[in-house]
């Protein structure tokens, strides 16, 4: 039996050549769509080195410092807030001041390289997990003494170095000269927080303003908790500090909202209110049922020209349910080659988005798991959009059917 | 075999209300081959299909092998047709896109039966009507006449007892028509099969043991 609705599907879908291919191209690119957008979140928020203990890392991104006026900034904070407010907190293991990643344009014999710069100091190296490929961070005495030294990326050893080792060589970055100590795997631009060609101490920096800012800065704070249940003893501890701060000029800023949060949570809460994952869950759901009302569509649309085809499947001793059955297989099995469609797909679109450097250093990878969920997802809209179709086949007289009748 | 005791068939839309059936009462014996005749619009092929089970009499009853069937489910009477009945239609009803052997085999995909069974039934069933070298042919391959044996194996496929055919003849010519008539008198004579035929042919009709006449939904003498 199942043969010979098999048979029948291929036939009906290479009939209907244009309906097969829109319904193939829906349930394809859905699939492909929701595997690329899971693989470029798992990119941002999973833990991947160096944030492989993303679970217990959080950050102080934004503050929103608030006046007496009624004026507020909201934005990355000064190194003096941080250095103040947070590298005493006595909870987490550690605690990172770093500062964002910015451009700087470097000359190396006559070609110009242009390189992301991040300041950062010595606790950094411990917070975060970095693959060392040559050398080493630098270190607490480094940072103390304002030593000109930088830890490079790869790509940026061999933009510089070409093959031979940098170690020891000398970088030109911020038109100031740094001695490479040390050299680490790429990070994904993605990797918000810690990505950048290179990452050179905090205190090395040509300028020194930057002690002096409070509530408009470049910096952020990361603390690595001792395990997930100290977070909130973070939070709390935190907490306690701002409501001690001393304001530089109460007049102009007199509070300061903030909170340490891994990257998720900050994200959830500054563009979502908190409802990331929700938002997310609702957009997929919607999202899978757009190929859903496709089928449904093209699926009446295909059951009224078959109409004859129930009419004597009926006189021959099909009941309804067993029409039923036949036309949901069809669907699955559309789904199905859909799906595999969507496998062939999503491998060339993360290739491409590799290979072509359109997110620097990124390597997504295809997540068999989120494939095989939104293949499991995809095959239930496909039972659902052939069960309302086949539901409105089986309502269909047999005599009108045999005469080709309308539904 | 057949019995049809009062049996109304009206067809109602909202506006319209037309009588297809108009108190037939009818018997047709275990291996009778009975023509039904009368003018376009008089009901015939309307009988047929309350004796196929396909449409469901307004009024009257109907009893087939002494089982009165008229508050069987969808599920009941389905499995009935499967296994006493077998359709011939005017226009072949053949499923293009399947072969003629998978045509034929399509009342045994109901069954429990294995693939292998299957097929041996369907090639028997095409030796019947002299087609087993057109199995894997598609009914577009075929001529009128060809399509109408397909069918014809089609509805003996599965051994029914009782053979409706509605104008098996109508879309062929007399020669064809003639072939069409042969294997269907020779299922009555061989396999005592009961056969009802709907015709507009008066000769086809008189190599029918016994013509029922329709006149606007009324049987008449």
């Amino acid at each position: 039996m199942l043969r010979n609705y098999l048979k029948v599907a291929f036939k009906v879908f290479l009939r209907r050549k244009f309906f097969t291919f829109i319904s193939l191209f829906g349930i394809a690119l859905t699939l492909i769509v929701l595997v690329v957008a899971v693989s470029l979140w798992d990119h941002v928020f999973g833990p991947h080195p160096p944030e492989t203990r993303a679970d217990r890392v959080l950050t102080v991104y934004f503050i929103n410092a608030i006046g007496p006026a009624g004026n507020h900034t909201f934005g990355p904070a000064g190194y003096a807030f941080l250095d103040r407010y947070t590298r005493p907190l006595k909870t987490p293991e550690s605690v990172s001041l770093h500062s964002v990643f910015l451009p700087t344009v470097s000359y190396r014999n006559g070609v110009k390289i242009k390189t992301w710069l991040k300041n950062v100091d010595a606790e950094f190296w411990r917070v975060f997990e970095f693959n060392f490929l040559e050398g080493g961070p630098f270190t607490k005495e480094d940072e103390k003494n304002a030593s000109r030294v930088a830890v490079i990326n790869e790509t940026t050893s061999r933009r510089f170095f070409g093959g031979a080792s940098a170690i020891g060589k000398t970088i030109e970055l911020d038109r100031q000269n740094f001695r490479v100590v040390g050299v680490v795997s790429d990070v994904p631009m993605l990797r918000f927080t810690s990505f950048s060609d290179a990452w050179t101490p905090i205190s090395s920096r040509r300028s020194q303003m930057y002690k002096r800012e409070f509530e408009n800065g470049m910096f952020f704070s990361t603390l690595l908790a001792k395990s997930r249940a100290d977070i909130p003893k973070i939070h709390e501890e935190f907490r306690g500090m701002l409501a001690r701060i001393e304001y530089p000029d109460p007049k102009l800023y007199n509070k300061i909202v903030a909170r340490p949060n891994t990257l998720l949570d900050a994200v959830s809460d500054e563009l979502f209110m908190g409802g990331l994952k929700t938002a997310v869950l609702v957009a997929i759901v919607l999202f899978l049922c757009l190929p859903t009302i496709n089928l449904i569509n093209i699926n009446v649309s295909r059951i009224r020209e078959r109409a004859s085809e129930i009419g004597v499947r009926k006189a021959f001793g099909a009941d309804s349910g067993t029409l039923v059955l036949q036309f949901v297989i069809e669907n699955v099995l559309l789904t199905v080659i859909g799906g595999l469609l969507a496998f062939v797909g999503c491998h060339l679109v993360l290739w491409l988005i590799n290979a072509t450097g359109w997110i620097p250093y990124a390597h997504l990878a295809l997540n068999l798991r989120i494939f095989l969920y939104g293949l499991i997802l995809a095959v239930f809209f496909g039972l659902l959009s052939g069960v309302y179709p086949a539901w409105k086949m089986s309502q269909l007289h047999p005599v009108q059917a045999l005469r080709g009748g309308e539904l | 075999m057949i019995r049809l005791e009062n049996i109304d068939k009206v067809y109602r839309t909202d506006t319209v209300e037309t009588v297809a059936l108009s108190n037939i009462n009818l018997t047709v014996e275990e291996g009778e081959f009975v023509s039904v005749m009368g003018p376009s619009g008089s009901g015939k092929s309307t009988l047929l299909n309350v004796i196929g089970l396909l449409d469901i009499p307004t009024k009257g009853r109907l009893s087939l092998n002494g089982d009165w069937i008229n508050s069987y489910g969808d599920r009941t009477l389905a499995k009935i047709r499967n296994q006493e009945i077998g359709f011939v239609f005017q226009t072949f009803q053949l499923i293009s896109d399947l072969n003629v052997l998978d045509n034929v085999e399509i009342p045994l995909l109901y069954r429990r039966l294995s693939n292998s069974r299957r097929r041996k039934l369907a090639l028997e069933a095409l030796d019947r009507v002299g087609l087993t070298s057109r199995a894997y042919h598609f009914p577009t391959q075929l001529s009128g006449g060809q399509q109408q044996r397909v069918a014809i194996a089609r509805a003996i496929v599965g051994k029914p007892r009782i053979l409706l055919a509605d104008e098996p003849t109508g879309n062929l010519d007399s020669h064809m028509g003639d072939e069409i008539m042969e294997i269907l008198s020779g299922l009555n004579r061989d396999d005592h099969s009961t056969i009802i035929m709907v015709t507009h042919d008066s000769r086809m009709a008189e190599r029918t043991r016994r013509t029922v006449r329709l006149f606007d939904g009324r049987q008449v003498n």
